[in-house]
C-alpha cells in the first residue's frame, strides 16, 4: 500500500494515465502543437479539430451545446466570468446579487469586489444540514436582482443543491441563474436544461484532468450575456480572448468523456467505501457527520471527532492526505466558515476532518484508515483535557473559559 | 505545515501526560484557553514543604504545537521552585521548540497554564501572600 494515503480527492485528482497519454500527442513537433487560431495550414486546423472535439465532450457530460462551452484556466476564472460579467453586462438592469454563505471563496472573494463596485449582495444561510431553503431564497429576491449563484456541491461538505428547484424559483422572474459544478461534475448527472441554470463553472483537475484548464458553461437560447474579463483577439466568441492550451483542453475532454462512461459505475463503487468508512468509524464515541448524508456526493465524508483538535488530528494521521476544517491548518485562527454557517459550534469545527475518496481508492486505504483512526483517536483523547472532562459528566458549555 | 524536530519529539512522545486528584492541598491545577479557540490546556503541579514543584501532569487539546508547549513545560517545572517556575516566558518555550510566528500563542497558554497553576497553588494553600511581582 503507497503512503500516505490520498484521501483528499475534492482539493484535486490525480490526471488519469489515460488522460495523460492523449495529452502528450498536443506537445511536441511530432504532435498537434499547432495554434488552434491558426487559420491558413494544417498544423491549426488539426488542433482546432482536437478542440472542438474536447469541447463536445465537455458539452455531453452536461448535456449542453458545444457552442455554450467557453474555455477558461479553472473554476475560479469560470466565476469570476460568470460574476463580474453578469454584473457589469445587466448592471442597468439592477445592482442585486444573491449567494451563498457556505459557496466556494473563487464566488465570496468575487462578490465581495462586485460589493466594493457598488453591486449589493445578500449571503444566504443555509439549513444545519448544508442545504438551501427555498423559501428563504424567494424571500431575498427583489426586482433589482440580476443574478442568484448557488453551488450544485459543496466542497467541504459534499451536499447537493437541489439546483432545479431553485432555478423554478429563479427563472420565472428573468434572473439570471449561475452554478459553481466544480465539485459535481463527472460524479453525479448534470443535465443543464433540467437544472435551468445559465451559467455553470467547470473544473477539469478535479475530473482526472489537468490542472489549469476549467469551462464556464453560457446559455445560448436564451442567450445570455457576459461583458469580458480578459481582451486580446476575441477568442471563445468574444468572451475569453487567449491562445487556446490545446493540451490542457484535450486532457479536460478526455478527462469528462471518461466520467460520461464511467460515472455511474464508480459511485456505486464509491457509495460502498463510504459507507464502510462511516461504519467504520461509528463506534468511536462522539463522532457526528458534517451536512446532509443522503443528499451527498459518494465520495465524501466530513465528520467531526469531538474534544479532539482538527490540526492534532492531522499531525497524528501523516499517513493519510485529508484536510481538516479545523483553524490552525490556516494561520487565520478561525476554523471552517462552511461548518460554521451550518450552525456547528467552534470545538466540532474544529474538530473536522474532510475525507474524500475517488477513482483510485482501495478497499485496504479504507481498511486502512478506519484502524489508524481508533488507534490515534484514542490517544489524542487520552491527552485532552476537554474528552477527560466529557467522561466526568461536565457539561462543557457550563465551563467559564477564558476566551484568548 | 511543516514542524521542527523538537515539536514532533513532544507530539510523538509527549511527558508527563496525565491528571492529579485537583482536592489534594499539594497540587495546583491550571486551566487556561477556550474551546472555541482551538486549544485548552491544564496544567498540573505537586508542590512539597519547601515550595519546590516535585512533579507536573498536563492534558491538552489543541495542535501540535500547544501539546508540545505544555509536555515541554512539565519537564521544565520540575524542581523548580514556585517562583522560578512563576519566571518561565514564552518566549524561552517559543525559543526551545522553534516555534514559527502564527505558533507563538501556543507558548503564551503555557505561560498562562503555569501562572495559574501556581496561582491555583498559593490560593489553596493560603500563601496569597507570597505571589511576588514579577
Amino acid at each position: 500500500m503507497r503512503k500516505p494515503i490520498y484521501l483528499d480527492y475534492s482539493a484535486t485528482t490525480p490526471v488519469d494515465p489515460r488522460v495523460a497519454r492523449v495529452m502528450c500527442r498536443y506537445l511536441t513537433m511530432e504532435g498537434d502543437f499547432g495554434n488552434p487560431a491558426s487559420r491558413s495550414h494544417a498544423f491549426g486546423w488539426d488542433a482546432e479539430k482536437a478542440v472542438e472535439r474536447a469541447r463536445a465532450d465537455v458539452a455531453a457530460l452536461i448535456h449542453a451545446d458545444p457552442k455554450e462551452i467557453v474555455w477558461t484556466s479553472g473554476a475560479t476564472e469560470s466565476d469570476n466570468l460568470a460574476l463580474k460579467g453578469v454584473a457589469r453586462f445587466y448592471q442597468n438592469k439592477g445592482r442585486h446579487i444573491v449567494t451563498v454563505k457556505t459557496e466556494h471563496k473563487a464566488i465570496l472573494d468575487t462578490t465581495r469586489q462586485l460589493e466594493r463596485e457598488g453591486f449589493e449582495v445578500t449571503y444566504l444561510e443555509p439549513e444545519s444540514n448544508g442545504l438551501l431553503d427555498l423559501g428563504k431564497l424567494e424571500a431575498a429576491l427583489r426586482p433589482d436582482t440580476i443574478l442568484v449563484s448557488v453551488m450544485h456541491v459543496n466542497n467541504e461538505i459534499g451536499v447537493i443543491q437541489d439546483l432545479a428547484a431553485i432555478g423554478r424559483v429563479v427563472k420565472p422572474r428573468g434572473i439570471i441563474f449561475h452554478s459553481d459544478a466544480a465539485q459535481s461534475a463527472g460524479k453525479i448527472p448534470i443535465d443543464v436544461n433540467a437544472l435551468g441554470v445559465d451559467l455553470l463553472s467547470l473544473s477539469a483537475h478535479k475530473v482526472y484532468g489537468p490542472k489549469g484548464i476549467g469551462a464556464l458553461y453560457v446559455r445560448r437560447k436564451p442567450r445570455v450575456r457576459l461583458e469580458a474579463q480578459m481582451h486580446g483577439g476575441g477568442h471563445e466568441r468574444g468572451m475569453r480572448s487567449g491562445t487556446l492550451a490545446t493540451h490542457q483542453i484535450v486532457g479536460m475532454g478526455e478527462a469528462f468523456r471518461l466520467a460520461r462512461e464511467e460515472m455511474d459505475a464508480e459511485a456505486a463503487r464509491l457509495k460502498v467505501l463510504r459507507a464502510r468508512l462511516l461504519e467504520g468509524l461509528s463506534d468511536i464515541e462522539e463522532v457526528y457527520v458534517n451536512g446532509d448524508l443522503e443528499r451527498r456526493i459518494p465520495g465524501n465524508l466530513n465528520i467531526s471527532f469531538n474534544f479532539v483538535e482538527g490540526e492534532s488530528l492531522i499531525m497524528a494521521l501523516k499517513e493519510l492526505a485529508v484536510s481538516s476544517g479545523s483553524a490552525c491548518t490556516s494561520a487565520s485562527l478561525e476554523p471552517s466558515y462552511v461548518l460554521r454557517a451550518l450552525g456547528r459550534n467552534d470545538e466540532l469545527a474544529h474538530s473536522s476532518i474532510r475525507f474524500t475518496m475517488g477513482r483510485f481508492t482501495t478497499d485496504e486505504d479504507v481498511e486502512y484508515t478506519i484502524r489508524l483512526l481508533h488507534e490515534k483517536i484514542g490517544r489524542l483523547r487520552e491527552l485532552s483535557p476537554l474528552w477527560e472532562m466529557y467522561k466526568d459528566g461536565i457539561d462543557l458549555n457550563s465551563v467559564q473559559w477564558a476566551a484568548h | 505545515m511543516a514542524y521542527g524536530s523538537k515539536v514532533l519529539d513532544h507530539y510523538e512522545n509527549p511527558r508527563n501526560v496525565g491528571s492529579f486528584d485537583k482536592a489534594d492541598p499539594s497540587i495546583g491545577t491550571g486551566m487556561v484557553g477556550a474551546p472555541a479557540c482551538g486549544d485548552v490546556m491544564k496544567l498540573q503541579i505537586r508542590v512539597n514543604d519547601d515550595g519546590v514543584i516535585e512533579e507536573a501532569r498536563f492534558k491538552t487539546y489543541g495542535c501540535g504545537s500547544a501539546i508540545a508547549s505544555s509536555s515541554l513545560l512539565t519537564e521544565w517545572v520540575r524542581g523548580k521552585t514556585l517562583d522560578e517556575a512563576g519566571k518561565i516566558k514564552n518566549t524561552d518555550i517559543a525559543e526551545e521548540l522553534a516555534l514559527p510566528p502564527v505558533k507563538i500563542h501556543c507558548s503564551v497558554l503555557a505561560e498562562d497554564a503555569i501562572k495559574a497553576a501556581i496561582a491555583d497553588y498559593r490560593k489553596k494553600s493560603g500563601k496569597d501572600e507570597s505571589v511576588d511581582a514579577a
